[in-house]
């Protein structure tokens, strides 16, 4: 990892937000005064189908427009990926993967081929549902990832998600979304 | 035949800027038939210059037909065509030049 | 004070936010607020139409959006308007730009100040929706000019840089932007303020308005053999002026922006060994690359266009003559002939009897993503003499 720079690589089927996740952290380090950049993978997007969003954050600006291909972070949104596709391509052993799962950390690695760098899992699922009565884990993974990477203030995601959603969602909805966050945050390891 | 203008003289992008250029296109030179008129048959019904390609054919201040511009006249016959009274004949240019 | 056309915020001087370099544009074309918009829909410029949709229905600028039924008639729409006397955009990308072709030539000979916002996408077939600079080379010979953008920030100041020179010169602009890649992109986008922005655009006052019945003129009569030549011989030396006219106009928005705006960036290039020529977005990526080669030691460099038409190949040439290895990357091809960069840089080249390496790359068509790693190599391959004269990056040959 370059000095000062952090590469995020965000798994997702589309319609699942993986790229709203990423523009929600890219967004936020911006207020931070960090360069950033929030990009996805396009591609022929149909609902369901595997896909990518990257971040980058910086504290010098960013020339790089290629794809990040050596992540520090990965998020996987949709554990279901995790059959097809290796989440862990071009992780150092320094890397963090964090995955949307109802399974421990222990029994994701015994999943994974290779793999030595940091591992986390969460239940952004069930949390999803249990706060705002959907199936959409991409903001509490925020919750996890601020807490694994200390990349950006716990209060600068919540700040980015009120102004994002408060005038499209409502209040109580847009409440629920950051106490999502919040449980993912706690609930992590 | 007037000097072509060179690419500096003339306006950009081949616009026209001014109004009623094309009055000094004249196309009487073209005519090989003119057009000439029966005044004792003519009825001013201004079909003829209301069918002309020119407009070449004037009408006067009290309404009523007045001379054909020959400058612009191409003589192309149409006036003596619609003319519901036929008093328009077309005869052979050659005729006049002298 | 500087109202935000997404959240209606007042800032004063300049904002960072985070943008795409569709949103970059549309914003830009917000503070120019131009007299007409006639656009037709596609992938990937329908973001830029979309987002300036946004501002006309909000009642945030006051430009006429006119729906059309294609591309060929938006530019039919902007030629009509823009001879009427108004400031006209649009905005399209590939098929879009080449079903409008014809008119794109028809704006440059009636010497109309368009400005066009194009984002690079590839021509089919087969069909791709991804970025290549192939839809903008089809256009190069037309009358037009072109400016190149790295990033959303270049977008949006190449932007109002472009309307200031069209309407300086009487010739269309088109801002070029790499698909998807800087058009759907987020990055920190600083946009100056809006009293600023709107005295540097200043009034559009067009000589020649079809609405002036005080000054009568016809736009595009016929002309023959007896004019033709000498009405498009025009179109030759004004060409020259907007290299000028450029820098120009440039140092005038550096004044609020506190930046430069030179014909062509140099980076790295004062005792560089191997420079690369490439345009758009993967001149950042090279930039990158430059800066992890610099740490070895490695003296390489970049040259990054701006201007493509007119194209500067006196200016380039004295930039690129004492470089010993040159890589021209082109993202387009020109089938039986050297690539569109390539031809041009190697023709200017001959002016300065250039005795160096000069090669050509073609890389990333259809959207080929091009890597940090694979802009090393090129540079290792150049350093080595390894690379091909006309050599491919990211092709499977065999």
């Amino acid at each position: 990892m370059e000095k000062g720079l952090l590469e995020i690589r965000i798994h997702g089927r589309g319609g699942q937000g993986a790229k709203t996740a990423s523009q929600f952290i890219a967004e936020s380090a911006l207020g931070e005064g960090k360069h950033i950049q929030s990009f996805p993978e396009y591609g022929p997007e149909r609902a369901g189908a595997p896909m990518k969003a990257y971040a980058r954050i910086s504290d010098k600006a960013i020339s790089n427009y290629a794809p990040v291909i050596s992540p520090d972070v990965v998020m996987v949104i949709d554990p279901t990926l995790m059959v097809s596709i290796d989440v862990t391509e071009g992780m150092s052993d320094k890397g963090i993967l964090i995955v949307n799962t109802p399974k421990s950390a222990d029994d994701i690695r015994k999943e994974l081929k290779n793999y030595k760098g940091k591992l986390y899992t969460v239940d952004a699922t069930k949390i999803s549902i249990d706060t705002v009565g959907k199936n959409l884990p991409n903001t509490p993974m925020l919750g996890a990832f601020v807490k694994l990477t200390n990349a950006i203030p716990l209060d600068a995601v919540k700040k980015s998600c009120k102004d994002k959603f408060l005038k499209k969602l409502g209040e109580e909805k847009t409440n629920a979304t950051i106490n999502g966050i919040d449980m993912a945050y706690e609930a992590v390891k | 035949m007037s000097r072509l203008k060179s690419a500096k003289e003339i306006p950009i992008g081949g616009l026209i800027d001014e109004a009623g250029s094309s009055r000094k296109f004249k196309t009487g030179d073209w005519r090989s038939f003119r057009p000439l008129i029966e005044e004792s048959k003519c009825i001013n019904c201004m079909m003829c210059d209301v069918f002309c390609p020119e407009h070449c054919i004037s009408v006067k201040e009290d309404g009523k037909r007045g001379e054909i511009d020959l400058d612009y006249c191409k003589g192309c016959g149409i006036c003596a065509n619609v003319c519901p009274v036929k008093c328009i004949k077309m005869e052979e240019e050659a005729k006049f030049i002298k | 004070m500087y109202k935000d056309g997404r959240g209606g915020k007042v800032h004063k001087m300049s904002k960072t936010t985070a943008m795409t370099g569709a949103e970059s544009a549309a914003e830009a074309m917000r503070q120019i607020n131009p007299d007409v918009v006639a656009a037709y829909p596609i992938t990937p410029q329908t973001a830029i139409a979309q987002n300036f949709a946004n501002y006309v229905a909000n009642g945030i600028v006051d430009t006429e959006l006119v729906r059309v039924e294609s591309e060929h008639s938006a530019m039919s729409c902007c030629v009509g308007a823009s001879a009427a006397g108004a400031r006209v955009m649009t905005a399209t990308s590939s098929a879009g730009l080449a079903l409008m072709w014809e008119i794109v030539g028809v704006a440059a000979g009636l010497r109309l100040p368009i400005v066009m916002e194009v984002v690079n996408r590839a021509l089919s077939a087969p069909i791709n929706i991804h970025c290549d600079h192939s839809d903008s080379m089809g256009t190069r010979d037309l009358g037009w000019i072109q400016i190149f953008s790295e990033n959303a920030q270049e977008v949006y100041e190449h932007t109002l840089i472009a309307v200031r020179l069209a309407e300086k010169l009487l010739i269309p602009a088109m801002v070029c932007q790499d698909g998807f890649i800087t058009s759907h992109g987020v990055e920190n986008v600083e946009i100056f303020d809006d009293e600023g922005v709107k005295k540097f655009v200043g009034e559009h006052k067009y000589p020649y308005g079809l609405l002036d019945i005080k000054k009568p003129v016809t736009h595009g009569p016929l002309q023959l053999q007896d004019y033709y030549f000498e009405t498009r011989s025009q179109q030759i030396p004004v060409m020259e002026e907007a290299k000028k006219e450029f820098v120009k106009i440039g140092e005038e928005l550096g004044k609020i922006t506190k930046k430069k705006y030179p014909l062509f960036d140099e980076y790295e290039m004062k005792d560089a060994e191997a420079v690369i020529v490439v345009m758009n977005s993967t001149a950042g990526t090279t930039k990158t690359a430059i800066d992890a080669m610099r740490k070895e030691g490695k003296k390489v460099g970049l040259l990054k266009l701006r201007l493509f038409r007119p194209f500067p190949y006196k200016e380039v040439s004295d930039a690129l003559k004492h470089v010993k290895k040159i890589a021209v990357l082109d993202r387009s091809v020109s089938f039986g002939a050297n690539p569109p960069l390539y031809s041009e840089v190697k023709n200017g080249l001959y002016d300065v009897k250039y005795t160096g390496k000069l090669h050509s790359c073609v890389f990333g068509l259809g959207g080929r993503n091009i890597f940090v790693e694979d802009i090393i190599g090129v540079f290792n391959r150049l350093l080595d003499g390894k690379l091909k004269d006309h050599d491919y990056i990211g092709l499977r040959e065999e």
